[in-house]
């Protein structure tokens, strides 16, 4: 290797700026509509906290179908499962989570985002191992499997828990919200938009600076070349859909404290936002997935307020707008 | 065989099973009096529609959809909304149909142009999300629609169960609505067939088992599919009109829910991928067992509850349908992948 890193160092790789700035251009657009400026610091928050939290669910989807090629269709059970993994957790130490103390507010939410990714990840190897295996490379059969599996997971989880929903009530440190000027800011907002850029940070640092970030990298790009080097890119996988399970969970447990219930049906309605970014963002980018997460929540949150009936239809607008635009998503990972 | 479109089962139990089936239902209201027989026969007879036209799809086309329930849903309104609206008269019947088809072609046209361009696994992604929008719109549009409650409307005089054209005999108005419903749907299940086995029904073929090499011929496959995607939605609106027509009731729970996807995904693998008479018999038989398996899963249930054992009670009560279904439908990806057809006929797993 080391007669190549003599030469002159190669060209640094052109970085395509335009997607990123898409979630300021929306910002900028809807501010005059939305009219005061702390209605529109609000709406803004809300918008970067859904984002984060979609993103954390999304990244391991995306990641996934770059590296194998596999949709899996099943990816809204782990949401949920990782829900009800929280309430487990949380509803027999109500008395922590309604101290008055942050250490023990904050000690129980991680102890139940820590159960939720573990069981998630553990459900994952299942998933992958019993269900994925045996058609691996059959587009069609893939996407009826996983469908069949999220249709068992979701019943399943009906019969465990029952149908009814589940309230889960927010630990006391982080119910209100911060006053600032006249904009009034929930405090879990915060705390959701600092645990999806915490898991993004992590992401790009494993991706970009580690060896099996590396080997993900170029399994993405290109499958069959790093197996010709040698590398096990099926056991690599194994690992990259339990890590991605393990975060629809921990996606799954903040978007259950966000609306504070939880519910079976929460995980196939996330899994269409869900599609939605990682279309948006192009299949297989890490970085397309976090852009598009956040332009997703933010036309999601300003046109809730503006005009509330087309807040849904707005996300499928965004998608044909971004896709007439660029027809493989705002990051395009080449090879595809 | 000309009405058959040269395309026989090719099977002699298979078509024993198929003449079977074509006989109960065209005698059902004969054969099995009583309004339950009735309506499980006219269910078949539009899950065979609804199922079939989906095999277009999936089966021979090879691009996974889940907007199907959407045309169908699109159907049932407009029927719905015509007939509320204008009051039951055939004029208003024809305007909905005339309505719906239209509406859900272009919808069709839509998502086909703009995400079959790029990898069929966007149209399944990009289905999903427009099916569940349309849901939540059609819920919310409930000065249209109904919202939750769904629209109950008048059918033409001549459909209704008052209707006795003969003294004394046993045919009444919802007899002829079944008829109605019957021959729509064999007249539509013989286009489809005579669709598939037209030079572009082979063409669609040739896509679904090898899309480069269909394009090195010369096909466009984009057209190929976007035009057998909105043939499929046609096909599922008129299925949804005739449902609309049989239960004079449209709400988002009989013409909108995932679980009617989930039903016709199940019938075709069960029935048989790439062959229109799987739609047939998987429909026939899926049917049935819904009607008649369900309470027995519900005594199973029972009797699990009175044994005292843990967990089972919640597993086989009759709210759990769906979970046994879905097991019997991976089982039946990974086993039988040619389905009833395909077993009947004896021949090798051909839809990788």
């Amino acid at each position: 290797m080391s007669a190549t890193d003599t030469g002159a160092a190669l060209p640094r790789r052109k970085i395509d700026i335009a997607p990123a700035l898409t979630p300021l251009l929306v910002a900028a657009v809807a501010a005059p509509f939305v009219g005061s400026p702390s209605t529109f610091l609000t709406l803004t928050v809300a918008g970067l906290a859904m984002g984060m939290m979609i993103f954390t669910m999304a990244s391991g989807l995306t990641l996934v179908f770059g590296l194998m090629d596999v949709l899996n269709f099943g990816h809204g059970a782990f949401i949920s499962l990782g829900a009800y993994v929280a309430t487990l957790v949380l509803l027999p130490l109500a008395a922590w989570s309604q101290a008055d103390s942050l250490g023990l507010n904050l000690g129980v939410v991680l102890l139940a985002l820590l159960a939720a990714v573990v069981v998630c990840a553990a459900a994952g190897l299942v998933f992958e191992r019993v269900l994925i295996v045996p058609v691996y490379g059959q587009h069609l059969k893939q996407i009826l499997v996983t469908i069949g599996g999220a249709i068992v997971a979701e019943q399943l989880l009906y019969a465990l828990f029952g149908p009814q929903q589940i309230p889960l009530p927010l630990p006391t440190a982080f119910r209100g919200s911060f006053i600032i000027g006249e904009a009034a800011i929930e405090k879990y907002r915060i705390v959701a938009t600092i645990v999806g850029l915490i898991v993004f940070a992590a992401q790009i640092l494993i991706l970009n600076r580690t060896k099996i970030g590396l080997l993900i990298r170029a399994g993405v790009e290109n499958r069959e070349m790093v197996e010709a080097l040698g590398y096990r890119i099926d056991r690599l996988f194994v690992g990259v859909f339990m890590a991605g399970s393990g975060l629809a969970g921990l996606g799954g447990v903040l978007w259950a404290l966000y609306r504070e219930q939880v519910h079976a049906s929460m995980g196939g309605e996330l899994l269409v936002l869900v599609f939605i970014v990682i279309i948006v963002g192009g299949l297989g980018s890490v970085g397309g997935c976090f852009t598009g997460a956040v332009l997703v929540a933010l036309i999601a949150n300003y046109a809730g307020f503006l005009a509330p009936k087309l807040a849904l239809v707005s996300n499928i607008l965004l998608m044909v707008v971004v896709l007439l635009w660029r027809p493989r998503g705002l990051y395009p990972v080449s090879g595809r | 065989m000309m009405i058959l479109s040269g395309d026989p089962p090719r099977s002699r139990a298979l078509s024993a099973l198929l003449i079977v089936v074509v006989l109960a239902l065209a005698l059902a209201p004969f054969l099995f009096p009583g309004a339950k027989p009735l309506n499980v026969a006219a269910n078949i007879c539009i899950y065979a529609l609804l199922v079939a036209s989906y095999d277009l799809l999936l089966g021979y086309t090879g691009i996974v959809s889940f907007a199907h329930v959407m045309f169908f849903g699109i159907g049932a309104y407009g029927v719905a909304i015509a007939l509320y609206g204008l009051g039951p008269s055939w004029g208003a019947l024809a305007l909905g149909v005339a309505a719906a088809l239209p509406v859900s072609v272009a919808l069709a046209l839509a998502i086909g142009l703009f995400s079959l361009r790029v990898q069929t696994i966007f149209f399944a992604m990009v289905t999903l999300a427009v099916a569940y929008a349309f849901n939540v719109l059609a819920s919310q549009l409930s000065g249209l629609t109904g919202g939750e409650d769904g629209r109950s409307f008048q059918v033409p005089f001549v459909l209704r169960p008052g209707f006795r054209p003969f003294d004394g005999a046993a045919i009444s108005g919802r007899v002829l609505s079944y008829y109605l419903v019957f021959a729509v749907c064999a007249a539509l299940f013989l286009v489809l067939l005579r669709i598939v086995n037209s030079p572009f029904g082979r063409v669609l073929q040739a896509i679904r088992e090898n899309p480069f090499r269909a394009e090195a011929l010369g096909y466009r496959i984009v057209f190929h599919r976007t035009l057998a995607t909105c043939l499929s939605a046609a096909g599922a609106t008129a299925a949804g009109a005739l449902s609309a027509l049989w239960l004079h009731y449209t709400g988002p729970d009989t013409a909108l829910s995932f679980s009617i996807q989930v039903d016709v995904l199940v019938i075709v693998v069960i029935g048989g991928m790439g062959s229109m008479y799987g739609a047939v018999a998987g429909a026939a038989l899926f049917i049935l067992a819904q009607n008649y398996l369900q309470a027995l899963m519900g005594e199973l249930s029972s009797a699990a509850a009175e044994a005292g054992l843990p967990i089972l009670p919640g597993l086989f009560h009759p709210d759990r349908w769906l979970l046994w279904l879905g097991v019997m439908f991976i089982l039946a990806v990974y086993f039988v992948p040619t389905g009833i057809v395909g077993r009947l006929r004896g021949t090798e797993d051909k839809t990788r």
